[in-house]
């Protein structure tokens, strides 16, 4: 060899060097599987809210029916009517919280999901005709045991009766709080009430310990005691007029007076 | 090691000088992606990828290394090579790259292979390395593959997804251990593998380094 391995110029050469190949290596990778991977997260994603609305099949062409079934509307969760002026398709309502201008933080006692920050708007699939749609869902975060689970949660278009729940990303124990994700506790959703008395914006449905009776009840995970509370205290946020409370209560007065005229074109004059 | 023959490069690792069983090296992977087997074979493939490519690279520039930065080195090859096995994961097994979460990203601090880099690429021709990384990943693959299957099948009644034992919750009689789908489970598992290996090959087991003295008396203390 010309010179030591170990002489100044040597050591900044082959760092320098190896710097160079490994980062066009990683780009290269990066670059070219992105559009692969957003596909991947988007189909996930697709495939997560046709599931949660009792949709989804396997086997089917996920892209085609949500196109044809669901359409996503943006809401500002403060006046609870939709927004115009973010763009469904973009509007990504996890990362705007972080922005001063489009999200809040939250603290103390308003606080019980653990989020510490949240967004002012926030977007909701309609399924069916959008109109008069025949589920609502929403999508609902919070902290369970061990860190942020993130879900949906479908209503019917009376805004108060749950068709079914799911999570999409969390870390509860295998066999314990992961059984959030268990078909067979996800069934028993399906036909509970969100709020037990008319005209009443703070939701009853809780996770109950040993055997759940009535309408706002569910039987909470054998052995999760704290991702139980962590189901509860998200739904309580969430469907509560800090989150989609507002929101829901046009679907829940639209029942009593006209089903069919509950259009989202009077929901807006209405707010104006 | 310097003179060795490939078939020998290649096998040893995987019962004579296992790294995990002999070494103890990889445990906390080991301990966390072994729930299931489909995971513990991606994870298993993917570990074998960069231990054999790491070896390989590290090998080709061996002489070029400066000795004062060499570890360096050797790590900026395997995260490299890591980072393209993720993105390659979340191109095309979506599903498999959610489940092993951050423990792909984990395998730059996997001992496996900055050892086999540091211990074996440094002083070895490229070819004799790569199979040597092959090896020790069929190893580490060999001690994975074994876990995932009792943890599975003991945890959760099923091989590869297959249900083999009906669970009594989909209305079977099998009663799912839930401590084998816990991470501390993998620690039985992976101490009987090692009582077996080192039963088998008696010449793994290890001389006592210390002696334990008999206890002291108060009087000979003063």
């Amino acid at each position: 060899m010309a010179q030591s391995n170990n002489s100044i110029k040597k050591i900044l050469t082959v760092a320098f060097a190896l710097c160079i190949v490994c980062s066009i290596i990683v780009s290269t990778a990066a670059v070219a599987l992105r559009s692969k991977q957003e596909f991947n997260q988007e189909l996930d994603r697709k495939t997560n809210i046709l599931n949660v609305a009792q949709l989804y099949e396997p086997g089917m062409d996920v892209n085609e029916t949500f196109e044809s079934t669901i359409t996503p509307r943006v809401v500002n969760l403060e006046t609870g009517e939709y927004s115009e002026e973010h763009d469904p398709a973009t509007y990504n309502a996890f990362e705007a919280r972080r922005d001063p201008a489009s999200g809040r933080t939250l603290s103390g006692e308003k606080d019980i999901a653990g989020l510490s920050r949240q967004e002012l708007y926030s977007t909701v699939y309609l399924v069916g005709d959008p109109n008069d749609p025949e589920q609502i869902i929403l999508p609902i975060r919070g902290q369970g045991l061990w860190g942020l689970m993130r879900g949906f949660l479908s209503v019917e278009g009376d805004g108060n009766t749950i068709v079914g729940i799911t999570y999409y990303e969390h870390s509860e124990t295998p066999g314990l709080g992961a059984e959030v994700n268990n078909p067979r506790w996800q069934a028993q959703w399906e036909g509970k009430e969100i709020y037990d008395e008319e005209g009443e914006l703070q939701p009853a449905i809780s996770l109950v310990k040993g055997g759940a009776s009535g309408e706002t009840e569910v039987d909470a995970l054998s052995g999760a005691t704290l991702t139980s509370k962590g189901v509860t205290n998200m739904l309580h946020f969430w469907l509560s007029p800090q989150g989609f409370g507002e929101y829901l209560a046009r679907f829940r007065e639209g029942t009593n007076a006209n089903v069919a005229e509950g259009t989202d074109a009077e929901l807006e004059s209405e707010g104006a | 090691m310097s003179a060795a023959n490939a078939k020998s490069v290649l096998t040893t690792p995987i019962f004579k000088n296992n790294p995990i069983a002999l070494q103890i090296l990889g445990i906390c992977s080991a301990l966390a992606v072994t729930t299931s087997m489909s995971v513990s074979l991606v994870m298993t493939l993917a570990v074998i990828f960069v231990t054999a490519f790491s070896n390989l690279f590290v090998s080709l520039i061996r002489h070029h290394i400066p000795s004062s930065i060499r570890i360096i080195v050797q790590m900026t090859i395997i995260a490299s090579l890591v980072i393209v096995v993720d993105q390659i994961l979340k191109a095309y097994a979506y599903e498999m790259s959610k489940q092993l979460s951050v423990f792909v990203g984990l395998i730059i601090t996997n001992c496996i292979v900055m050892g086999r880099a540091e211990g074996f690429a440094m002083t070895n021709t490229p070819g004799m390395s790569f199979l040597d990384g092959v090896g020790n990943g069929l190893g580490y693959g060999f001690i994975l593959m074994t876990v995932g299957f009792f943890r599975e099948l003991l945890g959760a009644g099923s091989v590869f997804g297959f249900t083999v034992l009906q669970p009594v919750q989909d209305g079977g009689w099998y009663v799912p251990n839930g401590l084998l789908l816990l991470p501390p489970s993998a620690f039985f598992i992976i101490g009987l593998i090692i009582w077996v290996l080192r039963s088998v090959n008696p010449e793994q087991v290890e001389e006592n380094e210390f002696q334990m003295k008999p206890n002291t008396q108060p009087k000979e203390a003063v």
